[in-house]
């Protein structure tokens, strides 16, 4: 057996140096992995802990689907919007001969905006557009304009897009600024010497290359929203039925009569942030290919 | 006329953002009737419960990032330098916090960690705090490694090493007099973007019942009119102040490296 020798000094060398990452496998592990676990093992189980699709069928209630609808509706709407105000402000910034002062102070506010979410941030809509806020008064006593009559409710669905929105752009604009930066002139001139519009560029070069990481940004604002929870509770409080709310009123009091159903509540968020968030990563690898 | 259409945009872009804040401001003033006053301010800071819940926050704020660093700092050091078929794991698990919601992981803690359990961490006070720092530290994960990752990509960390084992150094001092020293800048902005994500967290403290700022501004929300915006205020101030001092210590240390 001399071949034996060789093979096996690099395989006993290895595990010493994997020690090394050993308290962040551990910590992962503990507060990251092992928990999610629970909730998605959880999710099939029996109450008397057999295997059982059960719960998953269970969720087929029909406040549960609503739940679920609202909340894939106002993170699709959300995303959608943030994307485009977004794009159009990043664009604005980037190629419409604006003086080159204004983008770090747009920068530095997009990382405060996108990080000023939750409970504060409801509070200043509720200050601004709320029943006495400031631009509904505005509006009354200026224009005649009765938000309130017209059927506008912060504490509504619309309310709440309105309200993500401030997050949502920010951050649409924190991650596109770069990806429009890597579009090469040259590119642009090529086209132009080939005869190319200014639509015909758009059409034909810059949105193909742009069009990954603007999907994948879609996803992350899509998976931002989804999952956002203080924002929306401080708003409408326990109230609007959307699947984050649904889920904080099943941890502090079992609304839903089956802590297994509960699980299968939190699986699913995870199901579909997943699915967001593993379209991102995939399209992201595959727009740096040409922004480098 | 394009300068026209992008000036445009933004104006209606900005108008968007500081009429909320141009609100919650007015709001907060307006508890005295008839004048502006800073009455509900006052009537915030008399608030035993905020110094209480503020200072709460703010130290578990420190912890988790005295956490986060020796968590991350050593981790990502030894993966560029002895375990580079490791990144993309490591990279992927960092990236969970972000498509695992806040929610779902506090539930498995309540789950995982109750009193029945073999670490029954829910069981006391001190318990869920560690619990709940542990909470901060996952959430802030993504935005701390890499920060320091990135720091770590502007120094040759295999020749830094060599040199100072060559002068007879130990890890500890290596991580501690070379390598932090030298992502000081990358490990404040982490240090930093924590504390904002920390401050006002609401989901993982209420969840886990603990008095933190997030849930008390929420409990003050749903039962006072001008103290909400007041706080929303402040909030802002915090956050405001967190990205300011990262834009401020990634310009010095520009300058620093200009002059060196």
């Amino acid at each position: 057996m001399p071949q034996a020798h060789p093979h096996r000094l690099p395989k006993r060398r290895l595990p010493v140096e994997w020690l090394g990452i050993l308290p962040f496998v551990a910590f992962a592990l503990l507060f990251l992995i092992l928990p999610t676990m629970k909730i998605v093992v959880g999710a099939f189980q029996s109450p008397e802990g057999s295997f059982t699709l059960q719960n998953m069928f269970d969720l087929n209630t029909a406040s549960i689907r609503s739940a679920y609808w609202t909340s894939i509706k106002l993170s699709v709407i959300t995303a959608l919007l943030g994307c485009s105000v977004g794009f159009a402000m990043a664009a604005a910034v980037v190629f419409g001969g604006l003086p080159k002062r204004i983008r770090s102070p747009l920068l530095t506010f997009s990382g405060v905006a996108s990080n000023f979410a939750g409970v504060p941030l409801a509070f200043a809509f509720i200050a601004t557009l709320g029943p006495a806020g400031l631009v509904t008064l505005w509006l009354k006593t200026e224009f005649g304009i009765n938000l309130r009559a017209m059927g506008f409710n912060l504490l509504s669905f619309w309310g709440l897009v309105i309200t993500y929105l401030f997050f949502q752009i920010p951050l649409m604009i924190l991650i596109i600024i770069p990806a429009l930066d890597g579009l090469k002139r040259e590119w642009r001139e090529a086209a132009a010497v080939l005869g190319a519009t200014g639509a015909q560029y758009w059409r034909m070069v810059a949105l193909p290359i742009l069009f990954p990481s603007l999907l994948g940004t879609f996803a992350l604002l899509f998976a931002n929203s989804f999952g956002a929870v203080a924002t929306a509770f401080a708003l409408t409080g326990p109230q609007l039925n959307i699947v984050p709310i649904k889920l904080f009123a099943q941890i502090r009091g079992d609304v839903l009569g089956n802590p297994h159903l509960g699980y299968a509540l939190a699986f699913g968020m995870i199901a579909i942030t997943g699915f967001a968030n593993v379209t991102y990563i995939v399209l992201r690898t595959r727009s740096e290919r040409w922004l480098k | 006329m394009r300068a026209f259409f992008a000036w445009l945009t933004l104006l209606l872009g900005g108008l968007f953002f500081l009429l909320p804040l141009a609100g919650m401001t007015e709001f907060s003033l307006k508890m005295r009737r008839g004048v502006y006053s800073f009455d509900a301010y006052a009537r915030v800071f008399e608030d035993p419960r905020f110094w209480a819940t503020f200072s709460y926050s703010l130290t578990l704020a420190a912890a988790t990032i005295v956490f986060g660093v020796l968590l991350v700092v050593p981790t990502a050091y030894w993966v560029r330098l002895k375990l580079p078929q490791a990144r993309p794991i490591i990279e992927f698990i960092t990236l969970l916090p972000l498509v695992i919601p806040a929610i779902v992981i506090v539930f498995g803690y309540i789950r995982l960690y109750n009193t029945s359990s073999y670490l029954p961490l829910t069981g006391s006070a001190l318990g869920t705090d560690i619990l709940l720092t542990m909470g901060y530290a996952t959430l802030a994960l993504p935005y701390m490694y890499r920060a320091v990752d990135t720091g770590l990509r502007t120094i040759d960390v295999a020749t830094l090493t060599e040199a100072a084992q060559s002068l007879g150094a130990g890890w500890f001092t290596i991580l501690a007099r070379i390598i932090l020293p030298n992502v000081l800048v990358a490990v404040l902005s982490g240090a930093f973007l924590t504390l904002a994500i920390v401050i006002g967290e609401f989901t993982m403290a209420a969840l886990l019942n603990r008095p933190a700022f997030g849930p008390f501004m929420q409990l003050l929300g749903a039962n006072r009119a001008y103290e909400p915006p007041a706080l929303a205020v402040i909030a802002f101030a915090i956050t405001w102040a967190c990205m300011g001092l990262i834009q401020l210590v990634t310009r010095l240390s520009k300058h620093e490296r200009a002059r060196g």
